[in-house]
């Protein structure tokens, strides 16, 4: 691929031609002419570019962009294709990849430089493919007197391999010869002039727009903008259906078990619709409320089970590490027992999400957020009866800060552990609303109030997850013991698990007075007074 | 072969003679390198700057040798991009006969080249210096510069001493001391004199490479194409022994 690879790392302003494949316009090649003299390679060369990135677009939002590149129809195994990963600053590392059936975790990839770059941004994420073409790629070599390259052009002419889909525009890029950056400026000049029109969008947001998307069009985080005046209902709506489609959207992911985030977002989604229809369901018709609330409850513990045993198998490796009394090998056999269970229960979640149930749950749920928004809009005129959004914030998000101040404040050190397992589901709920209605708050404000919750919500988190897992873990010992599963070494090293989780369970007990006195102290209360009163006015 | 992060290799190629093939060695053997995907840096230092001719750059640096020598213009400034991949050139300029005078200036005045070339390690993995024939105070700020000498010999006995009379010269440097390396250029089988040397040379010394340079008309043809051997005439003989040089080079540069 050589050369060709190039045209992808064009750190150059590229344009865009309106005529489709790599051929340079003979309007254009005129103007060149008259300054240069222009070589146009007679051949394209034609390489496959996929596009990954995590679901979630970890890559595209830390201003990064993967691509596999390899050439169409080439026997694989003699050119096997290349992965190029660029910077917006221009930096640029490779490495060659074998044949791969993506999607595949970062830990995955060949090792080296590119593999460290990816996983310390993708993190837990698979690498999915976004979107692939075909791209006939030629260069156009501008010469002076001496016939010496002193600028290159390159034509990319981008298709998507098979028919039915809209053409891209070609695109043509500038790139500098060391030394001669003054001809590649006026190049640029003589281009403009031409009535090119300098491109905004790299090539990976061109394909995509091609069939319709864009890069980040899926975020796990409440994305929803309100205003305050427009009724609370709908706001109610908006919200409830973004979780929705994050839902659906997370639903394939899981099913192919691309990697264990699918799973956490599709709960997340389910968790806030299930708050939300608590908190902010009295605005939505109360039939809506009873029917899905049961229904979403049901969703929930079906995924709870798996879930579980994804932590963990993400957490035993690094706790792994810091055993001390005994070897971590002797881990395996229960890490093996984990892993047979995620196996059965991933099944059991398959045939839940396939049922009748879940599609018409998540069928039923979508109608009934839409319908009656639009027979509204379309017929009724009168004014909708309830708060406007504004003020449904304001209500809803004072209601659970002093839900959670209320509970907090009686936690002494010897409540017992029930209390502060409550008192984080109180949190949840008062996060989830933050986060429903922040579109309609001060950013600064709200960023100051997030982070106090947050503090907390930490703390809460780390003592009641120490203890799940840790109860968890005496029972799977007792069911691998029952099954004749567990070596004593085994049980030896779980029993050193469970008190590491003890231990940190302890240490967050300990921290919860300081913890809570910093949320629910004069100047948390004051940043909780501005926030809500902004709203209300 | 190039591992990323390796120390930059510093090559030369010198004779005291003039005509002997230096030029179309260093030339043929940075595109070579360059192909083979190292990031090349040829630098002519003649002031004839034949080297640059040949990649149709124009031979002129601003400033002139003056200003490279004194630091007052950086090599990285100077430097032009060829038309091939991964390989540029620091182009001669006709101000470079003067360079022996700079470099007497100069502090570290048989080492400066070495220390002009520090702040390019990291941007190129070998850099190929074209020497003037000369024995000078640049053609001594080469050979500490270089860790690999590339000597063309054209087969005589008297080329066979003047080679002696490098090495000796090289053995007795203070530090580190370049590997030389000769090998038999503008070779011409019609003559048994040369045919005989050709046989025996690199049998019977190590420092002699087995690949020799023929004298064709195909090499004295870049000066009318101003491009590599390997690029107008990729299957010719020349181009193979050219390449069968850069084998043995790369073989004793990288181990």
């Amino acid at each position: 691929m050589g050369d060709t690879v190039r045209v992808v790392e064009a750190r150059s302003r590229e344009y865009v031609l309106v005529e489709p494949g790599p051929q340079l316009p003979d309007r254009v090649r005129d103007e060149l002419a008259t300054a240069f003299t222009v070589d146009e390679d007679r051949h394209a060369a034609r390489l496959r570019r996929m596009w990954l990135d995590t679901f979630d677009w970890r890559l595209y939002r830390a201003g990064l962009t993967l691509q596999h590149v390899s050439t169409p129809g080439a026997p694989r195994t003699k050119e096997p294709g290349e992965l190029v990963l660029t910077g917006t600053g221009g930096q640029r590392l490779t490495a060659p990849i074998q044949r791969t059936r993506w999607p595949v975790l970062p830990g995955a990839l060949p090792p080296g430089p590119l593999r460290d770059r990816i996983a310390a941004v993708a993190g837990l994420r698979a690498l999915l493919p976004v979107v692939s073409v075909v791209s006939q790629v030629r260069e156009v070599r501008l010469c002076n007197a001496d016939d010496k390259t002193i600028a290159r052009l390159w034509l990319d002419g981008m298709s998507f391999p098979g028919p039915g889909h809209a053409p891209i525009p070609a695109r043509l890029a500038v790139s500098e010869v060391r030394g001669y950056a003054a001809q590649a400026r006026r190049a640029r000049r003589i281009l403009t002039a031409a009535g090119l029109a300098p491109s905004r969008q790299g090539p990976l947001d061109a394909a995509l727009g091609a069939v319709g998307r864009r890069p980040g069009d899926y975020t796990g985080k409440v994305d929803v903008t309100l205003r305050p005046d427009m009724p609370g209902a709908d706001a109610v709506r908006a919200i409830l259906l973004q979780q929705l489609d994050n839902l659906e959207a997370n639903v394939d992911g899981v099913l192919r078990d691309a990697d264990t985030e699918f799973l956490h977002d599709l709960r997340i989604a389910v968790r806030r619709t299930r708050s939300g229809l608590k908190l902010l369901g009295d605005v939505l018709p109360g039939e809506l409320t009873l029917r899905f609330a049961s229904e979403f409850r049901w969703l929930g513990d079906m995924t709870t089970p798996l879930r579980d045993l994804d932590v963990h198998l993400l957490s035993v490796p690094p706790m792994a590490a810091q055993l001390v009394a005994v070897d971590p090998a002797d881990l395996e056999p229960f890490l093996a027992y984990l892993g047979r269970r995620r196996t059965a229960e991933r099944r059991k979640l398959g045939r839940a999400l396939r049922s009748a149930r879940f599609a018409a749950t998540v069928g039923d749920w979508r109608k009934a957020l839409l319908v009656p928004h639009d027979a509204r809009r379309h017929g009724d005129r009168r004014p909708p009866a309830g708060p406007a959004a504004g003020e449904l914030a304001a209500d809803r998000t004072t209601r659970a800060h002093a839900r959670v101040i209320k509970l907090g404040s009686v936690i002494t050190g010897s409540s017992p552990p029930e209390s502060l397992h409550t008192l984080r589901k109180r949190c949840k709920e008062m996060r989830y609303v933050l986060e429903f209605f922040a579109s309609l708050h001060d950013p600064p404000v709200y960023r100051a109030v997030l982070g106090d919750l947050k503090r907390l919500q930490d703390c809460l988190g780390d003592f009641q997850d120490s203890q799940v897992q840790r109860e968890e873990i005496q029972s799977l010992a007792a069911a691998m013991l029952a099954q004749q599963a567990a070596p004593a070494a085994t049980l030896l090293a779980m029993g050193e698990l469970a008190a590491q989780l003890g231990t940190r369970q302890g240490h967050a007990r300990a921290e919860f007075a300081e913890r809570f006195a910093g949320f629910a102290g004069p100047a948390g209360r004051r940043r909780m007074v501005a926030l809500t009163t902004l709203n209300r006015a | 072969m190039h591992e990323p992060g390796e120390r930059m290799r510093v090559i030369a190629t010198y004779n005291i003679k003039g005509g002997v093939g230096k030029t179309t060695a260093a030339v043929n053997l940075a595109y070579l390198a360059a192909q083979d995907g190292l990031r090349t840096l040829l630098w002519d230092l003649d002031p004839q700057a034949a080297a640059t001719y040949m990649f149709r750059v124009r031979p002129r640096v601003k400033g002139g040798g003056k200003a490279l020598i004194s630091g007052t213009r950086s090599l990285d400034d100077a430097i032009k991009g060829t038309d091939f991949d991964r390989l540029d050139i620091l182009p001669g300029d006709f101000t470079y006969r003067n360079m022996d005078l700079q470099l007497d200036g100069a502090r570290h005045r048989a080492r400066r080249l070495s220390r002009l070339l520090g702040p390019l390690t990291g941007e190129y993995d070998v850099v190929i210096l074209d020497c003037p024939p000369s024995v000078s105070l640049v053609s001594e700020n080469v050979l500490h510069a270089a860790g690999l000498v590339l000597v063309p010999i054209i087969p005589a006995t008297l080329s066979l001493r003047t080679l002696d009379q490098l090495t000796g010269f090289v053995a007795d440097f203070d530090g580190p001391r370049p590997e030389v390396l000769a090998f038999l250029s503008m070779v011409d089988r019609r003559k048994r004199i040369h045919r005989e040397i050709a046989g025996q040379l690199p049998l019977e010394r190590p420092d002699i490479a087995a690949a020799a340079i023929p004298a064709l008309a195909v090499i004295e043809r870049m000066a009318v194409e101003r491009a590599p051997v390997s690029v107008f005439a990729p299957r010719s003989p020349a181009a193979r022994c050219y390449r069968d040089l850069w084998e043995e080079v790369r073989k004793r540069a990288w181990g």
